[in-house]
């Protein structure tokens, strides 16, 4: 009798996913999965402490990606993961904090929150997943989609242009601000890894194809022919002036490290303006024993 | 039980406002976060915070607006601090879905709302108790919560520890709902020593990451709380989840998630009923009031006593959830049940229903920019005793 040897397959980047809820809820040649790759292999090849890292996703299909994380995953209202990242930044200087989301989540309905994290240079990295429909939903127009876009509620192409994110955030104050599309794996994973051990708030757009909602409605093919359509239309331009980055339909898509500058984050900056009036404060001895014990018993 | 840090505690005899003495209460509490948005007539609170907050180790922030503010007061929970936000009426309606968060994923805090005269802007500078009904339905879905309504500074100091204690022992939102009067008003307000202030400490954790499941119910239906950096892998969403934190959509999940939310709270209706009754043994009549109006009505009730009429005062200091089993043991023992409020009419609805046609109920409906004349709530007692 002959023994079939156990055969014993490695995703390589499991030990930062949560095995227990795969598969993902995503569809076929969509590209938040691919993003979520080389997240995973920027977090695992900076050597961060994983314990220490807490992601924040706020609603939609890139909205789920904290949840796929073996990491402190909070899946928390439609456009305000930011807020809560600040809150967790705050209370917790120690945490890596990083804010996963979509691109209607984060400039549509989080706008305001993603101007002011900016202006504060709260620590924090976000990742934009740049799909350019509200997909969740079942593909209404975004403030990213391109002008002219078929979508569910643009029947008649839409009649808006689409914003320039990292235009926006440079403006605001972001010390790190880049741009890939879901072809640039490589790329994508090297721009992680920097951003993430890089302080004050960084940004970093990620260009995804939607096959299901936006690729086919706008005769743009599937999750392939994107990946040949990034290809083509990209320029990898580093340190190119955000005011010429804007996205044209069809036009080329500028991609690379368009910002990288020191500033000082907001708790540095806090701590250094209150000086003697800042005051450690380290735990009170408790005068007795709570009810329970503590986490590391 | 554990107490206070005498570091935060500004024990001694002050001459405080309402608003003031609930930020001395929130530090008394532990809370050294706080994260809110300016609007009249609460900020004097967030102001003393802000200026308080750095001598121990604390941090105000600013944020951009109201819903920015309610989830990053989350945030700052979830990363092991105790935090609050405070508010006025159009804010709290901004930070309703986030209280709906709260809720849901069990976030202990603290909502302030020192109420103004609406609806939308209405008067920002002048009292009504508008927002109760709010307080207890305002997010959507169904979910329970606590309020407490202090009628002095001296309760804006007592009441914010023990509010923030609920939060602790039941792992809910609380809200404070003060009022513009009681928020502006400048009393004599005693801070006792840090030793006799009682807090509810965090659930933390009793099992070891592996084995601790973040949603599992305690014996009394409220979940030990692991936060982020502690290598819990915490994962925490709004939507339905089972106890494990993991998002999971149907309805045998959604039946067992929401119902033990409301229990949690609804088992423990005799710690809940948080009341002060005067004379309301052999009364004909009691006034049921909250807040300012509670302290409008005792001078009614004097003039009431003054003409032979015997008439009570049962001062709801728990609003939420509302003592059904005190209404309705008392509703057949009185007359009438006169409930005076800055409002057209809104808690008076629930003690109504509590008193079940036992007893006439009547309402005294203001709409808020000034309190009741004694003389209205007065002929409400007369009525009431015929």
């Amino acid at each position: 009798m002959s023994t079939t040897p156990e055969l014993a397959i490695l995703n390589p980047v499991e030990e930062v996913l949560r095995k227990d809820r795969i598969p993902t809820i995503w569809c076929p040649g969509c590209g938040i999965g691919t993003t979520v790759n080389s997240f995973a292999y920027a977090l695992m090849g900076t050597g961060i402490d994983l314990k220490k890292t807490a992601i924040v996703s706020g609603i939609g299909c890139s909205g789920r990606v904290s949840g796929y994380m073996a990491l402190d995953s909070f899946h928390t209202t439609h456009g305000r993961a930011i807020p809560f990242a600040t809150g967790l930044k705050l209370a917790n200087p120690e945490l890596n904090v990083i804010v996963y989301s979509g691109d209607g989540d984060l400039t549509s309905i989080g706008g305001n929150h993603l101007v002011h994290a900016a202006r504060r240079n709260m620590d924090l990295l976000v990742v934009c997943v740049n799909n350019m429909i509200y997909a969740m939903t079942g593909g209404q127009a975004a403030a990213t989609t391109p002008g002219n876009s078929m979508s569910t509620t643009t029947p008649y192409g839409s009649f808006e242009p689409e914003i320039c994110l990292p235009q926006l955030v440079d403006a605001c104050g972001a010390v790190f601000v880049a741009r890939w599309t879901a072809f640039h794996v490589k790329q994508l994973e090297r721009t992680m890894a920097k951003a993430l051990k890089k302080k004050g708030f960084r940004f970093i757009e990620v260009v995804t194809p939607c096959p299901t909602l936006y690729q086919r409605r706008n005769n743009m093919g599937d999750g392939l022919a994107a990946m040949v359509d990034y290809k083509t239309r990209s320029k990898i331009k580093n340190g190119a002036p955000t005011y010429e980055v804007a996205m044209q339909p069809g036009g080329d898509i500028i991609v690379g490290e368009f910002v990288d500058r020191e500033r000082e984050d907001y708790l540095s900056r806090m701590r250094r303006q209150l000086g003697s009036h800042y005051c450690e404060f380290p735990e009170q001895v408790e005068d007795q024993e709570p009810e329970g014990c503590c986490s590391e018993c | 039980m554990t107490h206070a840090d005498p570091r935060c505690v500004l024990t001694g005899t002050h001459f405080i406002n309402g608003d003031a003495a609930c930020c001395e209460g929130a530090l008394a509490a532990g809370a050294r976060f706080a994260a809110g948005y300016p609007i009249t007539p609460s900020t004097e609170v967030v102001e003393r915070f802000a200026s308080r907050a750095p001598a121990v180790g604390g941090i105000f922030i600013q944020m951009e607006d109201e819903l920015a503010a309610s989830i990053a007061l989350q945030g700052m929970v979830w990363a092991g601090q105790k935090s609050f936000t405070v508010t006025s009426g159009p804010g709290f309606s901004l930070m309703m879905e986030h209280i709906g968060l709260a809720a849901m994923t069990e976030t202990p805090c603290v909502f302030v709302n020192v109420q103004r005269g609406g609806p939308s802007t209405g008067l920002p500078t002048l009292p009504a108790q508008g927002d109760m009904m709010q307080a207890r339905f305002g997010s959507h879905g169904d979910y329970s919560t606590i309020s407490l309504v202090p009628s002095t500074p001296q309760e804006c100091f007592d009441l914010t520890v023990t509010a923030f204690n609920l939060a602790e022992q039941f792992r809910v939102p609380v809200m404070f709902m003060m009022d513009e009067c009681v928020g502006h008003m400048t009393e004599k307000v005693v801070i006792p020593e840090a030793s006799e202030i009682e807090l509810y400490p965090r659930r933390r954790a009793s099992k070891p990451p592996g084995e601790f499941l973040l949603f599992e119910p305690g014996p009394d239906l409220v979940p030990e709380m692991a936060h982020a950096g502690e290598g819990y892998n915490v994962y925490v969403t709004g939507l339905t989840h089972d106890n494990k934190g993991y998002p999971l959509m149907n309805p045998k999940m959604q039946r067992e998630l929401v119902t033990r939310q409301f229990e949690k709270i609804s088992r423990a209706a005799d710690q809940l009923t948080i009341v002060e009754s005067e004379g309301v043994e052999g009364a004909d009549v009691v006034i049921v009031a909250y807040g300012i109006t509670a302290r409008v009505s005792r001078r009614a009730i004097q003039m009431a006593r003054d003409k032979g009429l015997k008439v009570g005062l049962l001062r709801l200091i728990c609003v939420w959830p509302f003592p059904e089993k005190l209404i309705r043991e008392l509703a057949p023992k009185v007359k009438a049940l006169v409930m005076p409020e800055l409002n057209m009419g809104q808690v008076v609805i629930e003690l109504e229903r509590c008193a079940g046609g036992k007893c006439k109920v009547i309402s005294v409906p203001h709409p808020g920019g000034t309190v009741h004349k004694p003389a209205e709530i007065l002929e409400a007692i007369e009525r009431g005793a015929q």
